[in-house]
């Protein structure tokens, strides 16, 4: 009869299980949620009540986390069908996929080794790119032809794409300071 | 618990019953106290009229202890035992310490948080930053006519666990209920934005005397939230007095000077940088110990000259900030500035050209982070109305890891994740019938363990033996809306809860605290009893109060024996309550919460069900 705490995101957030997602509605429904839930509601109260507001605020954080970025999202959804899209290894991953990723990675590399900021800007903004070109087709796997095994595939390969442009951040920070 | 609740959460359960809150800027320089009196938020002067409290804590031989504007003097004649600028040392060792070797201290090298010898014995800075706490409380419960039944205290938004947890141990020894420590940018932000009715995003530049923060927020329909942030908890103004108290030496050819000259010549440091805010050029008159005459003359030119590495330092941290919140310096609608230090103009110059914008200094940079305290401890102790119905979304400000192999980091929690938060990580034994497992617990965003600092080292104990690999345990991290941490762990095959010893790497033990309270116990005796038992019967009225409005709203949630459970645990505690024995209270009052731990999540769950269901009529309209 209780709410679970486990219960799925979607279900928590009042919103449709699918890809495409209004953000506005994600996020005004987690400022609501947590207007609810947030510790500093039962800070003048007893330990039981911090501590349940504790575990809901908690709750609802991870939910707006894994809801707000699209391949947590993805991944989440995928989950959700039962299908670990991180559990494959890269020998999974087309050998053209790979040797695309060799060649990017060379260049961040390059870049930073020259400290060479502009180009490493710009590669951040074509993977950026990239990336949402991938996005578009998840959409498509997920929310239209409900093939996931396509969708675990581009996931995997966004899980390069996004690795990689942290690559890219650690490598302007480093350069910045 | 409550009855409100469910419609309202964070109502007073009764509104006539006011409860006496403040807010404490516990800062490097200066420290303040202000509460919400009729509404409106207000710094609290002592008996003269000032309202900043210099944060100087004077040990004198004759055993007594002077703090603020009393102590201010004896820093050039007595300067080992006056400690100033004592946030620096909170959660850090002796080795993080910087300008070790111009300062009077007499510093302890134990493992650990450094130490401070003193006429009156070694202080760790958790009982100096207390003594300070101490004075401010007096201050507010002389002014309020009461007891305080909260504070919230503010921290710098990049203060990592072990300075946050050494701040709260402080408040603990002041005999403090803490309702939250917050961040000093958010605090600002709070003051700022419900005086503007701010809407859109908004950068906080805090530059005070011994700490940076700049936080990000973006603010929404009374929402408050922190997008990220980033800052250097050791530079502030003082690095500006150090730089040219260096300059100063230099100048008038002074080998290494005495304490008391060095103490000089740092507080006419400081006092000519500020006039050099307001001046093109300031004279530096001070005579030595020696009867010999410092005599130069320095201009501001110079004087941004020598501290502009300083300025620069401010730069990365902004970078930083924006780069993680994704945003350019131009989606930046206004710059609140906070921190005496911001006054310099060097520095409103600097932030002027980097989010090409005049920044904003309508409010007091000096109060700002006191009354955002104040205005969020009013509303945390339960004295929320109406129009108070805003909400704050904080993060962590650095990333929480692991050690791992090779003395590599393992990052659990990333940085800049809304508060709260937890992580599960799973662990196995590596030897057949291992039963405890050693966890290094680091906070820093570098991938060397050796980089990062270290938070505790975590023994988990009673693992059930078992051959090597097949155990699996469970490692929860937490961090609560305070941003500290807590750990606990379970073997999952076997469900064994195992225990988690934790050893601070720069924090008290829970029992030097416990030794430090009773230490101060035993000074004013049956006083520290008394009171004790008073706060426990406040708490137990509370308690009770609230359950009982609980029960009547909810009691539909329960059935007949777990009523009859609750009822018995209130009992028991108003039984308890009439005795004597301030720990027994005590013990019923955790009694009554266990027994009411489930109603709690019950209520909980309805009170969600009803914020969704709020949420999903909402869409209908729209
Ligand atoms: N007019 C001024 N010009 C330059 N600096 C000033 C001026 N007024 C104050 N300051 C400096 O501001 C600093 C104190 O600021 P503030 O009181 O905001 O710090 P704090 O809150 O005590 O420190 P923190 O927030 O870092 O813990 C000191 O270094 C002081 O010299
Ligand atoms: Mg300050």
């Amino acid at each position: 009869m209780s709410i679970d705490l486990q219960q799925d995101f979607f279900t928590l957030f009042g919103l449709p299980r699918r890809f495409e997602l209004d953000e506005r509605a994600l996020e005004a429904a987690f400022h609501d949620l947590q207007t609810e839930v947030h510790p500093d509601r039962y800070a003048h109260l007893p330990e039981a009540d911090k501590r349940r507001s504790m575990q809901w605020a908690t709750r609802v954080n991870e939910g707006f986390r894994t809801l707000r970025k699209p391949l947590a999202r993805a991944m989440y959804l995928l989950e959700l069908a039962g299908v670990d899209a991180g559990l494959e290894t890269n020998t999974a991953m087309s050998p053209e996929f790979l040797m695309e990723q060799m060649e990017w990675r060379e260049a961040v590399e390059e870049a930073r080794a020259a400290g060479e900021v502009d180009e490493l800007e710009h590669l951040h903004q074509r993977l950026r790119q990239h990336g949402r070109e991938m996005l578009a087709g998840l959409q498509q796997a997920l929310d239209q032809q409900g093939d996931l095994e396509a969708a675990a595939e581009t996931v995997r390969r966004l899980m390069f794409v996004e690795k990689l442009q942290h690559e890219i951040d650690d490598a302007l920070e480093a350069l910045e300071s | 618990m409550a009855l409100l609740q469910i419609a309202e959460p964070g109502m007073s359960t009764e509104p006539h019953r006011h409860r006496l809150a403040a807010g404490i800027d516990l800062g490097t320089t200066n420290s303040l106290v202000a509460t919400v009196r009729n509404g409106l938020a207000v710094c609290l002067a002592d008996e003269k009229g000032r309202t900043m409290l210099p944060s100087v804590v004077h040990y004198r031989a004759d055993g007594s202890i002077e703090v603020g504007q009393a102590a201010l003097a004896a820093q050039a004649t007595d300067p080992r035992n006056a400690i100033v600028s004592v946030k620096r040392f909170m959660g850090r060792g002796l080795k993080d310490v910087t300008h070790v070797e111009s300062s009077p201290y007499d510093f302890v090298d134990a493992p650990g948080m450094v130490r401070l010898r003193t006429v009156q014995g070694i202080k760790s800075p958790v009982e100096v930053s207390a003594e300070i706490l101490k004075v401010l409380r007096t201050r507010a419960e002389a002014s309020l006519g009461g007891e305080l039944s909260g504070v919230v205290i503010t921290v710098p938004a990049y203060f990592d666990d072990a300075q946050r947890q050494a701040t709260k141990d402080a408040a603990t020894l002041a005999g403090l209920n803490v309702l939250r420590l917050l961040n000093e940018p958010t605090a600002a932000a709070v003051a700022y934005g419900l005086d503007n009715a701010s809407e859109g995003i908004y950068a906080v530049y805090d530059l005070g005397g011994g700490t940076f923060d700049l936080s990000i927020l973006k603010l929404s329909r009374g929402v408050f939230e922190v997008l990220s942030t980033n800052g250097d908890a050791a530079l502030g103004g003082d690095d500006f007095d150090h730089r040219l108290f260096c300059w100063i030496l230099d100048q008038a050819h002074i080998e290494p000077p005495s304490s008391e000259d060095a103490r000089r010549l740092q507080m006419k440091a400081r006092e000519v940088k500020e006039l050099l805010t307001a001046s093109e050029e300031a004279p530096v008159r001070v005579r030595l110990g020696s009867g010999e005459e410092v005599n130069l003359t320095v201009t501001r030119q110079q004087f941004e000259d020598m501290t502009q590495h300083l300025v620069r330092k401010t730069l990365a941290p902004m970078r930083k900030a924006l780069r993680d919140a994704g945003l350019a310096p131009e989606e930046v609608k206004g710059v609140v500035m906070v921190g005496g230090a911001t006054r310099m103009p060097q520095i409103q110059r600097s932030v002027a050209e980097f989010f090409d914008q005049e920044p904003l200094t309508n409010l007091d940079p000096d109060k700002v982070v006191a009354l955002g305290a104040a205005i969020q401890a009013n509303v945390l102790a339960g004295n929320r109305k109406d129009e108070d119905d805003w909400l704050l979304l904080d993060v962590i400000p650095l990333s929480l890891g692991l050690e791992t192999m090779g003395g590599l980091t393992e990052k659990v929690i990333p940085r800049n994740s809304t508060l709260p938060i937890a992580r599960a990580q799973e662990f196995t034994t590596v030897k057949d019938g291992q039963t405890a497992m050693a966890v290094h617990v680091v906070q820093g965003e570098r991938e060397l363990v050796s980089d990062c600092r270290s938070l505790a080292r975590f023994e988990l104990r009673g693992i059930p033996p078992m051959v090597a690999g097949a155990a699996r345990i469970r490692v929860t991290f937490q961090v609560d809306a305070d941003g500290l941490l807590s750990v606990a762990a379970r073997e999952m095959s076997s469900g064994v809860e195992a225990s988690v010893l934790v050893k601070p790497s720069y924090g008290l033990t829970d029992e030097e605290i416990a030794g430090m309270l009773r230490e101060g116990v035993d000074h004013a005796g049956d006083d520290m009893l008394a009171r004790a038992l008073r706060e426990q019967q406040v708490e137990a009225d509370r308690l009770v109060e609230a359950t009982e409005h609980a029960l009547a709203q909810d009691g539909d949630l329960l059935d007949a024996a777990e009523r009859a459970a609750v009822d018995q645990a209130i009992a028991a505690l108003r039984a308890a309550r009439e005795g004597s024995d301030h720990r027994k209270v005590k013990q019923h009052i955790d009694a009554l919460a266990r027994a009411t731990d489930e109603f709690a999540a019950r209520r909980m769950d309805r009170s969600v069900r009803s914020a969704l269901a709020g949420h999903k009529v909402d869409e209908i309209e729209l």
